[in-house]
């Protein structure tokens, strides 16, 4: 450790003003940055400076999304095996398959929106933002395993520039980035990220495939059933599968336990907002027992907490409506943020079975609401007060 | 008759003054006729049309125009041009007549129009508005065809009707037409695209 700070400090100087590599001074401070804590004061006024910077923050996110994707990559191998007849893989086989599949998709995400920000920040002379090691993992963890990669650089690309630093990098955002980049994806090259074939390794191209296995997420099953007005058939398992998550699926949303793991981490070390997660699970759950209540078909009628454990509901919860950035700043906010981001999901999911996941709309469309929500609950806020003043007065 | 001055009316618009990207002007009919380039195309030349010959109208007759009343006449003679203009689309491009449906009789309502012959041809003389109608009519045009241009390309792999990327043979080697591009938001984003172009090439143009 002490020769490695002994290396940077020896090799410093040359990237300071003058240095021979001037050019490339915010790439240097970016990896000066992630393998040391700065050491920068405050100078004036009082200001309490915490250790745990952005970057000490984002990798507490990386390690919380560890589970779901292990998890991904050991599901992914399991569902391509079970669909080619061999039930019998062991667990290292499926994780190995999972591994070969899912690390490319992680490695091109990586690669184009890190190499993004470091020509924006180097153009700029701004520092490099650390926003995107959380996006660079969440990215691969919100598509279907079989996507083509340069959809994934594509879209990568499309999320960071258009998304992120258009608006100014890191922390200006309007969009998830992550989500951004899948909604790119859904729009501009719909039949690769939905419909019933895409969601296991190998199901597309047909080789090998057992006679009659569909594919079918416990979502598009639910879909298809509301489409044609008839009972519901269960093709992938029930409820305790999908809150173990031996399902098809994107990469990183089966596992509901896994995620909650995740999501204990963040909890714990006090990184997301347990408001807003609460009130997604809360609103998710509300909306399901209003449709039970209305009953009209057979997508209605199924028990509300279901819907918490279909397709990526508890993935966003956790991961996407708790961005610091995008969501709501407000105590009151979060609460009204995160309980219209559950609600809207189901809402979207059950009406509308063109749209089979309503969680990546729901979240994005309440990141352009969020700054609204803010500003009437910082108002309610400001006229209560003048209230109070008007009757001591 | 081609003074410098004359000359500069016929071509600012084009580019530091340009209708879309500068006066940010004529964004809906943009953003939803460019889809394909062909009607693109016909949209622009319709629109210059009316530009031009609007303008020229407006200021020939702008002295008798009692003011109170300006906007009906102008609309009259908007109208007027553009119900010519639908007549002759349908009469000789039917196809592509049918693709611009509504927005053909929607020129009327482009700001474009309205805004020149307000700011321009009601104070000068005929032949500088139909040179003003003109290079604004073509200013726009200029980016409807960029927009028609890589919507096209991009969203559906053709240009005028024409497979170009299939007789490149992009689709054996795995690439996919961009869905996204065919729909108006994506149309939003990259004339906010060619405004970030225009603009950081012409420091000028930022506003402060």
């Amino acid at each position: 450790m002490k020769g490695l700070r002994h290396f940077v400090d020896k090799i410093k100087p040359n990237f300071e003003k003058g240095g021979k590599f001037e050019k490339l001074h915010s790439s240097f401070d970016a990896f000066e940055t992630f393998l040391f804590v700065p050491n920068h004061v405050t100078r004036t006024g009082c200001h309490v400076r915490d250790c745990i910077d952005l970057k000490r923050m984002m990798i507490v996110v990386v390690m919380a999304l560890l589970p779901a994707l292990l998890f991904g990559m050991y599901n992914t191998g399991l569902q391509h095996f079970r669909a080619v007849g061999m039930a019998d893989a062991s667990l290292m086989q499926c994780f190995g398959f999972g591994l070969w599949k899912v690390l490319p998709i992680i490695i091109v995400s990586y690669v184009v929106g890190l190499g993004i920000e470091f020509i924006s920040a180097q153009i700029r002379h701004h520092e490099v933002n650390e926003g995107f090691l959380v996006s660079g993992m969440l990215i691969p963890m919100v598509m279907p395993v079989d996507v083509p990669l340069w959809m994934v650089a594509v879209a990568t690309a499309f999320a960071v520039i258009i998304g992120k630093e258009v608006f100014g990098g890191t922390g200006m955002n309007v969009f998830n980035p992550a989500l951004l980049a899948r909604a790119f994806i859904f729009f501009a090259y719909t039949p690769y990220i939905s419909g019933e074939k895409i969601w296991i390794a190998g199901l597309t191209k047909g080789e090998g495939i057992v006679d009659g296995f569909s594919g079918a997420t416990p979502l598009s099953d639910a879909a298809s059933a509301a489409l044609t007005h008839s009972e519901i058939h269960w093709t992938m398992g029930g409820p305790w599968d999908w809150f173990i998550g031996t399902i098809p699926g994107c990469i990183g949303e089966t596992s509901t336990l896994a995620i909650l793991i995740g999501a204990a981490i963040l909890l714990w070390t006090g990184i997301a907002s347990w408001r807003v997660m609460l009130s997604v699970f809360a609103g998710g759950y509300l909306m399901g027992l209003l449709f039970n209540l209305i009953g009209a078909n057979a997508y209605m009628e199924i028990p509300a907490y279901y819907h918490l454990l279909m397709g990526g509901f508890a993935f966003g919860a956790v991961f996407m409506a708790t961005d610091p950035v995008t969501g709501s700043q407000t105590n009151t906010g979060k609460w009204i943020y995160g309980f219209l981001i559950g609600s809207l999901a189901v809402l979207i999911r059950v009406i509308n079975p063109g749209y089979p996941e309503g969680m990546m709309l729901s979240i994005l469309f309440m990141n352009a609401v969020a700054p609204l929500i803010d500003y009437y609950v910082v108002q309610a806020n400001m006229n209560r007060r003048a209230r109070r003043v008007k009757v001591a007065q | 008759m081609f003074s410098a001055k004359n000359m500069k009316l016929l071509t600012s618009p084009f580019g530091v003054n340009n209708p879309i990207t500068v006066q940010i002007l004529g964004i809906c009919s943009a953003l939803a006729v460019t889809a394909k380039l062909k009607p693109a195309f016909v949209m622009a030349l319709s629109v210059t049309v009316v530009t031009a010959f609007a303008s020229l109208i407006i200021s020939l007759i702008r002295n008798g125009i009692p003011s109170r009343i300006r906007i009906i006449v102008q609309l009259v003679v908007i109208a007027a041009l553009v119900i010519l203009v639908d007549q002759v689309l349908k009469a000789y491009v039917y196809d592509v007549s049918k693709q611009l449906s509504v927005f053909v009789g929607l020129i009327i309502t482009n700001c474009i129009i309205m805004g020149r012959i307000e700011a321009f041809a009601l104070g000068n003389k005929p032949w500088p508005s139909f040179l003003d109608g003109i290079g604004n009519g073509v200013g726009y045009g200029i980016i409807l065809i960029i927009l028609g241009f890589f919507r096209e390309l991009l969203g559906a792999g053709t240009l005028w009707g024409y497979p170009v990327l299939e007789k490149l043979g992009l689709y054996h080697v795995g690439y996919v037409n961009n869905g996204l591009m065919i729909l108006p938001p994506m149309a939003l984003i990259c004339v906010g695209l060619i405004i970030w172009i225009q603009r950081s090439r012409n420091k000028n143009l930022i506003e402060k």
